[in-house]
């Protein structure tokens, strides 16, 4: 019963985004505002039948109600409630589900955070994310219904797939949809502002919010899965270039891009035809994503059930909605005014410049990613792309970028001496180098790599102090914390993520130029040494979970004569899909990982042992939350909300006049 | 309509043309490292009549099928009617093998369902699946005359599979053989 509630719910929301994606549309083309009132309550009620489907999908869940498919297929009455619970997105099925419902979850919050929008423009906007949604929901309901039953009933489930047992796969779907989906909105309104064909700086100030925020969705996204394929998957890495993960990544590089461009046409009026289609080139990313993992087009670590028919349908859905928005935008592109000229020598040319940058790399990215399908495809062989093209092209594009990032804020917007901002970045940037090249050969054997790489982070920490302290002196006479508070909030966003970029680089140079690893074989009570620790296998017991039996190892790790931690490895098997599992410990650190996976039991009762030493690992993480953070910090300037605050009062004041 | 305006919207319909192709085209074909080479060697008892066995020798001669199979699997229940219209074909012989699952509960489920299997044989720990690779049931191998693997099919084998690559692939065998 409840489940065919769930389905039922379904059913209606689609029936209702189909009204949100027509009626309003009508109304904004003929100027009736009955019509486009229709917009708001329509996207409202989508959600809440969208929430009550998902609500009684969970509830199946939770209720090991096996005569439901999916259910069946990855839930199992051992498996633990929280476990249950996230594994309503823990395959394909649900996962759409979770998509349609986080793209309600955007439209709701547009209809109130936005709601001083002009009502014409408004109902443009959640039409355009109506469509989205009658793609998604119908696509759900004909190819991937969740609440297929399964008749007659089996007495017990599958079990969730191991690896997603676990405490980092519980939110990094919903943060990783959150920022895909997020960018739907940025790319309403550029539809929006197309149609309108007033792309102008409003609509950027109205877009840049929203795309900060899905940006930050998916930053974090996209470093909670990092984190979890380095402790889940037992490798010691922490990316891999693999189709799925390439696929959240390029949405990032594009959206990066995006958030400067809006940046850009809002404060100067330029590069508005490069922002709307850079607003659509990440949404377009974000549907591809979704159809590279759906679809089973490319082979990949995250084995999802795939489908042709499904690949089809989300292809057909890809090439509808792209396809009309570039059409929209070759259409309508050509009419838009160039905007605010400028000088070679200005913010606006950095800006640019690092635009232009990343999307070539999310183009090689797309390239990389999609090559071993062109050369099938062409039948020129089957070949895979690995790290070492990513390498190879990722770090000789990124290193420029990085070293504009940090010069754009010296430059002048419009225009700018060149000789005065050499003068000031010049002396940095040899600094830079100095300290970099020295840091490399103070620590170890320095390669170009690890040269470059603490250059590139030195001269992130010395510009972003030099224009901090440029900042400050920009009002002299007042104390420093009456400075310090009058700098908004959007400008220390900015710093934040940029120095959590060179806090990144740190520690990718350190763990790819120092990591120290060992393939041990080991019996009880032996002893290993690895990078100045010893590590010393105690034991090997049985121990049991509730849907696992393990081998539970204890390791004592210590520095000379000093204990420093005691890690407990498990090897695990679990009984319903009697997938082997390895359950790393990590001794985490500021400055270093120590990190142990348990290997196979060999017959004469020795472990295969792999141990890792991971200097500086952590600051990749701490440099992803200084970016989220940091953009956090720039949504939620209160420019933004004082500028609706204004709108709003001179819209009252129109109507009274 | 200024051609340069046009230019994303080509580079993305060439990018969906291929993304088009793709989908004709399966990744998954090439990469089991056991194909063209020996079956591990197994033998187990029967199903049915657990004091007998079977093993890859007695096997030897004939084209066959390995199906992975286990009462607590739905997806094999999503492939059980193709199984049961294969044996009703007689084409080849299919061996069920029944991987990490409770005799009785096997038995119990090919009574109620139907049953496709020439002979059964059980493999109550793992160990022959672990062998043979199998990470997921279902799973279905092709086995040749000299005993090599020929096809491994991962998940439920579907009509499709069955007209389009189990056949030919069998009657190609049964040929050079």
């Amino acid at each position: 019963m409840i489940p065919e509630l769930g389905h039922f719910a379904l059913i209606l929301a689609l029936v209702i985004s189909l009204m949100q994606a027509t009626v309003p549309l009508v109304g904004a083309h003929r100027n009736r505002l009955a019509l486009m009132a229709v917009a708001r309550p329509a996207a409202q009620g989508q959600f809440l039948f969208l929430a009550i489907s998902f609500a009684c999908l969970t509830w199946a869940f939770v209720q090991n109600d096996f005569s439901v498919q999916y259910v069946a297929m990855h839930s199992n009455t051992a498996t633990p409630m929280i476990y249950r619970i996230t594994g309503v997105w823990g395959s394909h099925e649900g996962s759409l589900l979770l998509w349609a419902l986080t793209l309600s979850l955007w439209t709701v919050a547009v209809t109130i955070f936005s709601s001083k929008l002009p009502e014409a423009f408004m109902a443009r906007v959640l039409s355009v994310l109506g469509w989205v949604s009658v793609g998604f929901l119908s696509f759900t309901l004909i190819t991937s219904n969740p609440f297929d039953r399964l008749l007659p009933a089996v007495p017990e489930g599958r079990d969730l797939n191991p690896l997603l047992q676990d405490p980092g796969m519980i939110i990094h779907p919903p943060l990783l949809y959150m920022g895909y989906v997020g960018f739907s909105v940025a790319f309403a309104f550029a539809i929006a502002a197309l149609l309108t064909g007033r792309l102008d700086a409003a609509w950027a100030r109205w877009s840049r919010p929203w795309t900060t925020v899905a940006w930050v969705f998916l930053t974090a996204g996209i470093a909670v899965g990092s984190g979890w394929a380095y402790y889940e998957l037992g490798w010691g890495g922490w990316w891999f270039w693999d189709p799925v993960e390439n696929s959240s990544f390029m949405p990032w590089l594009l959206g990066t891009a995006l958030m400067h461009s809006l940046a850009v046409t809002e404060k100067r009026g330029a590069f508005r035809s490069w922002t709307v289609l850079l607003a659509i080139g990440t949404f377009t990313l974000s549907l591809l994503g979704t159809f590279l993992v759906r679809s089973g087009v490319l082979t990949s670590v995250h084995a999802f059930a795939t489908d042709p028919k499904r690949g089809l349908f989300i292809l057909a859905l890809l090439v509808l909605v792209i396809g009309i928005s570039l059409t929209l935008y070759a259409w309508r592109a050509p009419r838009l005014a160039g905007g605010g000229s400028f000088a070679f020598v200005s913010r606006d040319t950095s800006l640019l410049g690092n635009n232009v940058l990343l999307s070539v790399v999310c183009a090689s990215v797309l390239l990389g990613t999609l090559y071993p399908l062109f050369l099938d495809a062409l039948n020129l062989g089957k070949i895979s792309v690995g790290p070492p093209y990513f390498e190879a092209v990722f770090v000789p594009l990124m290193a420029p970028v990085v070293i504009l990032m940090m010069i754009g804020p010296f430059i002048r917007w419009k225009t700018d001496e060149g000789s005065r901002v050499a003068h000031q970045v010049v002396p940095g940037l040899v600094a830079s180098v100095v300290a970099g090249a020295v840091a490399a050969f103070l620590i170890g054997p320095a390669t170009w790599r690890t040269v470059l790489g603490l250059s590139l982070a030195a001269w992130v920490v010395i510009g972003s102090v030099q224009i901090l302290v440029r900042r400050l002196a920009d009002r002299p006479g007042t104390a420093t914390s009456v400075r310090l508070r009058g700098i908004p909030r959007a400008w220390w966003g900015m710093w934040m993520s940029h120095l959590g970029i060179g806090v990144f680089i740190v520690g990718v140079t350190m763990v790819g130029g120092l990591q120290q690893s060992a393939d041990l074989k080991m019996h009880p009570g032996q002893h290993a040494l690895l990078a100045g620790y010893t590590f010393t296998l105690r034991e090997v017991v049985d121990a049991t979970g509730p849907n696992y039996a393990a081998a539970r190892a204890t390791v004592e790790l210590t520095r000379g004569a000093s204990p420093v931690a005691t890690l407990r490895p498990e090897k695990r098997l679990y009984h319903a899909q009697q997938m082997p599992m390895s359950e790393v410990s990590i001794d985490v650190g500021p400055f270093r990982d120590v990190y142990i996976s348990l290997g196979e039991r060999l017959e004469d009762g020795a472990w295969i042992v792999h141990l890792f030493y991971k200097p500086f690992i952590s600051w990749i993480w701490l440099g992803c939350i200084l970016m989220a953070v940091g953009g956090v910090l720039a949504a939620s300037d209160g420019r933004y909300r004082r500028l609706a605050e204004r709108n709003a009062s001179s819209a009252a004041v129109g109507q009274t006049a | 309509m200024k051609a340069k305006f046009l230019v994303p919207l080509v580079l993305f319909l060439v990018l969906a043309g291929f993304l088009g192709l793709g989908l004709t085209l399966n990744p998954r074909l090439v990469p089991s490292p056991l194909i063209d080479k020996p079956a591990p060697e197994f033998r187990l008892p029967q199903l049915e009549n657990p004091d007998s066995y079977v093993s890859l020798a007695d096997m030897r001669g004939k084209v066959w099928l390995l199906n992975v199979w286990a009462s607590w699997c739905p997806a094999c229940l999503q492939e059980h009617p193709v199984l049961l219209d294969l044996a009703r074909q007689q084409v080849v012989p299919i061996v069920g093998l029944n991987y990490k699952d409770g005799r009785d509960d096997a038995i119990g489920w090919l009574r109620k369902h139907g049953d496709p299997y020439t002979t059964s044989v059980m493999d109550a720990d793992g160990r022959v699946g672990i062998d043979y690779g199998v990470y997921g049931v279902p799973e279905t191998f092709l086995i040749d005359q000299a005993g090599m693997i020929r096809y491994k099919h991962i998940g439920p084998v579907t009509p499709e599979a069955v007209r389009d690559l189990i056949l030919p692939k069998i009657a190609e065998l049964k040929r050079a053989g």
